[in-house]
């Protein structure tokens, strides 16, 4: 009975209500849905619980495994989360389209076939869009920026899609070899949507430009969604594996010269989901366990930290590095969460962080894969840098800025308690985390080498970090206004990238004489309103082009 | 007894009321008697595609004269698709132009609008049904001529230029088809369709042959408005009566494409179409220029209605690639689009009557705020947008899929990917729709609130939620699309 119920609907119906409710009622629903969802997804059986048929092709909209029970529980626990953090918002849109792209998430992850991954996938991008919409005109170009990108996605995935029913004649979304174009197109949507090259720079666009509560929701579902799927399409497809390491090393470089709080946390997503596409590249059952878990823990903490720097948005309004610091004297309770969060993503031993990612770097050396281990051990190094301490270092602690605001609310300060709670909990009660990955695990997180390897690493490049923090103010002051610090210090791969978006960025948005503006007053030279294609033509002219028509067909027909 | 006369009361009771609308001349009197006839018709329509769907082809003697000597009356699977989709348009339009009519033409000019419209209906469902070459000819001429009349009726008197334009084209277009069909006549000494494609085979190498195809291949690319011929259709749509303008982009270049795929497939067969002319070339060719000047065009447009009609422009290309394609899934796009897209567009054009009703014109400044000001119309034209684009959910969704499953059948990977980037276009020009309706503030130019009149918001609706039901239960859409291309692709019905 419980399995004819669609968690991921009943999400977006709530949304569509919210929009409609006001006062105790609202925040009831918001509450209650994600809950109700939660609970419907830990209840039902395994297996399809809806099945029919559609143009012919057999449907699985509603299926139930290991791998999409496990997203489901989290994306319903983020909306939960979320909601609570988000319950004091102003905007009386932001919610309703969180919910409309969480509960699209949910239904995402549990698409049994492609073509109902393909609507939810459509509709997420619709809501997450509408999220950051809701943050006001400041972000419209943002969003505008976002949602091109992630239609040109959709068309990739939707091509693929289609590919893949005329040469199968099947729906069912089952793991798929790079032996056709169809499935290349697939892997390039999914990729678009986990933020891997060349289109990363759409996530650290797009995302700080919500409001301190829209990035909360942002940060969780469309990456990993798109791990989720890649989890089920392409394990063990090894151009996941450099894809996923470029992503971590794009994330860390460009985190670690961000000025901006909320813009850190966002490369610092792109950052984390490498690791996550990596261990999906790997492929082994340990590695595909350790993306899975990764995603789960991934999405608490960096919720975590996006709730806590939200915090200080919204008590300070103000969302630079160079312009915060010492806020821990008025905002404690934000600090610790904080600092929980950043300890978590830098896998400290006992946070969640340690248990999940672990298991992607043991699942590298298992397989003999040295360089991938070498590269995944320093990134480690490199995430403590710019997520373990930059953040909190520069946001709470550093020179005082002056600045005394208070704890944020009630509602606030429960949502940040509840995900600290669960970061630590994981990271010591890891036992129900392990028993709902996909695949059966032995693994112990805590042997003595583990925890004393990880430890070192981690305080050399806590004190790396101190000896070098003079050097590394100095580079904040300089990003804020020169590009000398990218070109020289980041690989020039990434910097093309990175300048190519921009460049089309401003081309859509106000720079004169780029290539992009010229095509663009050639397209409109041609059908604007009074060009060439749209004016209205003289009967002559029509009838002119009639005779022409007719000549051809002609000239053809007897040639 | 009354079920084997079907086919001939379709076509006779809507083309004996005109006539009669004349002499009542009373505007009430004349809406009740063209919606009585639209609705006979489309009932008939209705009973005779249930018994082609049992009997596969009904075949109807007009006055028992027994085919090939006298008017044969044929109603194949492709034929009801049409039959069902014209009525349909036309019984909902009717009740629909009531309001409409009387708010956009004077007074003593109404009732001819009604009987045009009777007029119009009967031609387009004598041209779907009519099994004979030359009467189709003639059913051409009775719809179009109530065309011309029904687009000069536009208060805009633009709307006089547009119809003298479409008048001139369309006959052009009308007289290339008789010749045609007077070169093939001479060949087979038939005028019979089904008689004509027997013979055609034995005289098809000769040197008349490719002039009767071009000249009827010209002649109906004018007439359902293939780019570079489409130039008559944005004015005519956008300055004809709102009621006109929705029952004409719903049906007349539908059934125009209907008789391209009957001579194409049905007469000469499609291996003699691609031996006397590169035919899936040029249709490709013209497809992927109408979709994407149009769309283009369409983008730029200040009239949210000429916006409407270019993007029909760039619709009918959809169309005309899936015949281009020529396979079986191609062709099933190809009429599965006739349908979804004369719904799309039809409930499109009928809201946008209702704004013209409410605020005297549908420029983008009208429109602004109309989210607050009309909110049952501006959510419906969301919605019907949303299936201009194609996405899921939405009948368009489903002539894209398999648009795109033709292209891939065929081998054309970048035709595939061009069908899904070209619909990104029309998400901008939805886009401005929806930017207009829900982000502007109302200007001086919007309408005060309050909704078009009840009816036609009514009929507007049902049109939408025909666009919603049909991207889901697609049995009577795309079987019945896949039964016409079977038979156009000479397999059993």
């Amino acid at each position: 009975m419980i399995d004819l119920l669609h968690p991921g609907l009943l999400v977006v119906f709530a949304g569509v209500a919210l929009a409609l409710l006001r006062g105790p009622v609202r925040a009831a629903v918001a509450l209650a849905a994600p809950l109700a969802a939660l609970w419907i997804v830990l209840a039902a059986p395994a297996g399809p619980a809806w099945s029919g048929s559609w143009l012919g092709l057999d449907m699985r909209p509603l299926a139930y495994d290991a791998l999409s029970r496990l997203f489901a529980v989290i994306f319903a626990l983020m909306a939960f989360g979320g909601a609570l953090f988000a319950l004091n918002q102003k905007s009386r849109l932001e919610l309703p389209a969180a919910f409309v792209y969480a509960g699209s998430a949910i239904g995402a992850v549990l698409a049994g076939d492609l073509v109902t991954l393909f609507v939810f996938w459509e509709l997420m991008a619709v809501g997450s869009t509408l999220v950051l919409w809701s943050a006001g005109a400041s972000a419209y170009r943002a969003s505008m920026r976002y949602l091109a990108i992630h239609l040109l996605g959709g068309v990739l995935l939707f091509a693929g899609i289609a590919g893949h029913v005329a040469e199968t004649g099947s729906t069912e979304f089952a793991r798929m070899a790079l032996d056709s174009p169809s499935h290349w197109l697939i892997l390039a949507g999914f990729l678009v949507n986990a933020g891997a090259p060349p289109l990363s720079a759409w996530l650290p666009d797009a995302y700080p430009e919500a409001s301190w509560s829209g990035m909360v929701f942002l940060s969780a579902f469309t990456t990993k969604t798109a791990v989720c799927v890649l989890l089920r399409g392409f394990p063990g497809t090894e151009l996941l594996v450099w894809v996923g390491l470029f992503m971590v090393f794009y994330g860390i470089v460009y985190a670690l010269l961000e000025n901006d709080m909320r813009r850190i946390l966002a490369y610092s997503i792109v950052n984390q989901v490498g690791f996550m596409v990596t261990g999906i590249g790997i492929g082994t059952e340990m590695a595909l366990n350790g993306a899975a878990a990764h995603a789960f823990t991934h999405i608490i903490y960096k919720a975590l930290l996006l709730m806590s720097a939200g915090s200080v948005l919204y008590a300070t309004g103000k969302r630079k590095c160079t312009d915060l610091g010492g806020l821990f004297r008025t905002m404690p309770l934000t600090t610790v969460c904080g600092t929980i969060g950043a300890l978590a993503i830098s896998s400290f031993p006992l946070t969640s962080g340690f248990v999940s990612k672990s298991m992607i770097s043991q699942a590298a050396g298992d397989e003999h894969l040295l360089w991938v281990w070498l590269a995944l051990a320093a990134a480690t190094a490199g995430v403590f840098l710019h997520a373990g301490i930059k953040f909190p270092w520069f946001v709470f602690f550093q020179k005082d800025s002056g600045l005394r605001p208070p704890e944020p609310p009630l509602n606030m300060r429960l949502a940040m308690l509840f995900f600290a709670a669960l970061c630590i909990g994981l990271g010591v009660f890891y036992q129900p985390l392990y028993a709902l990955l996909p695949f059966g695990t032995q693994y112990v997180p805590y042997t003595g080498a583990h925890v004393v390897v990880q430890l070192e690493l981690l305080l050399f490049s806590g004190l790396a970090f101190f000896v070098m923090l003079p050097m590394l103010r100095r580079t904040l002051t300089i990003t804020l206004d020169t590009d000398w610090v990218y070109r020289r210090m980041a690989p020039a791969l990434v910097a093309a990238a990175e300048a190519g978006w921009r460049r089309a960025v401003h081309a859509i948005g106000r720079s004169r004489g780029s290539v992009l503006h010229r095509l663009d007053s050639a397209v409109q030279g041609l059908h604007g309103p009074q060009a060439l294609f749209a004016r209205t033509w003289s009967s002559g002219g029509m009838a002119l082009w009639v005779a022409l028509m007719l000549a051809l067909y002609l000239l053809l027909g007897y040639l | 007894m009354i079920a084997a006369h079907l086919p001939a009361l379709a076509v006779v009771v809507p083309l004996a009321a005109a006539p009669l609308i004349v002499l009542v001349r009373h505007a009430g009197a004349a809406w009740a008697l063209a919606v009585a006839a639209a609705w006979f018709s489309f009932g008939a329509s209705l009973a005779l595609a249930a018994q082609v769907a049992d009997a596969g082809v009904v075949s109807y003697a007009m006055g028992n004269w027994p085919p090939p000597w006298g008017i044969e009356y044929r109603v194949d699977a492709l034929s009801a698709f049409v039959v069902v989709l014209v009525s349909a348009i036309g019984a909902a339009v009717a009740p629909y132009a009531l309001k409409s009519v009387a708010a956009e033409v004077p007074g003593e000019l109404r009732y001819l609008y009604y009987a045009m419209h009777c007029l119009c209906l009967a031609g387009l469902l004598g041209m779907a049904m009519t099994g004979d070459a030359f009467n189709l000819f003639v059913f051409m001429e009775v719809a179009s001529l109530a065309m011309y009349v029904l687009i000069a009726l536009g208060r805009d008197r633009r709307a006089l230029l547009a119809s003298y334009q479409y008048l001139l084209l369309g006959t052009i277009g009308a007289t290339f088809y008789v010749i045609g069909v007077g070169v093939l006549y001479l060949q087979t000494g038939t005028l019979n369709i089904a008689d004509m494609a027997a013979r055609l085979p034995a005289v098809a190498g000769g040197r008349p042959a490719p002039a009767a195809l071009a000249f009827i291949t010209a002649g109906m690319s004018l007439k359902l408005a293939l780019f570079p011929l489409h130039l008559w259709l944005p004015n005519a749509y956008a300055y004809a009566p709102s009621a006109a303008t929705a029952f004409l982009a719903a049906t007349a270049t539908k059934v125009s494409v209907y008789v391209l795929l009957r001579f194409h497939f049905s007469v000469f067969g499609e291996s003699a179409v691609t031996a006397l002319l590169p035919m899936p070339e040029i249709l490709i060719a013209l497809s992927i220029a109408a979709i994407v000047t149009a769309s283009l065009v369409a983008v730029w447009q200040a009239d949210f209605k000429r916006l409407l009609a270019y993007s029909s422009v760039a619709q009918i290309g959809y169309i005309t690639l899936g015949i281009g394609l020529a396979t079986r899934d191609g062709l099933t796009a190809a009429v599965v689009h006739l349908f979804n897209h004369g719904i799309t567009k039809g409930a499109l054009f009928l809201l946008a009557g209702g704004i013209v009703l409410r605020a005297g014109g549908a420029r983008f400044e009208n429109l602004r705020g109309l989210g607050r000001s009309m909110p049952l119309t501006a959510l419906g034209i969301t919605l019907a947008g949303l299936s201009l684009i194609g996405v899921p959910g939405t009948a368009g969704f489903i002539s894209k899929w398999y648009l795109v499953l033709g292209a891939i059948e065929a081998g054309m990977w970048w035709l595939a990917a061009l069908v899904v980037l070209t619909s990104l276009i029309a998400v901008v020009y939805v886009w401005r729709f929806v930017e207009a309706a829900y982000l502007s503030e109302p200007g001086e130019a919007a309408p005060r609130p309050g909704e078009a009149p009840m009816p036609m918001l009514v009929v507007s609706w049902l049109m939408v939620a025909a666009c919603l039901w049909f991207g889901f239960d697609t049995s009577f859409t795309v079987g019945g699309a896949s039964r016409a291309a079977q038979l156009l692709l000479g397999g059993a019905p």
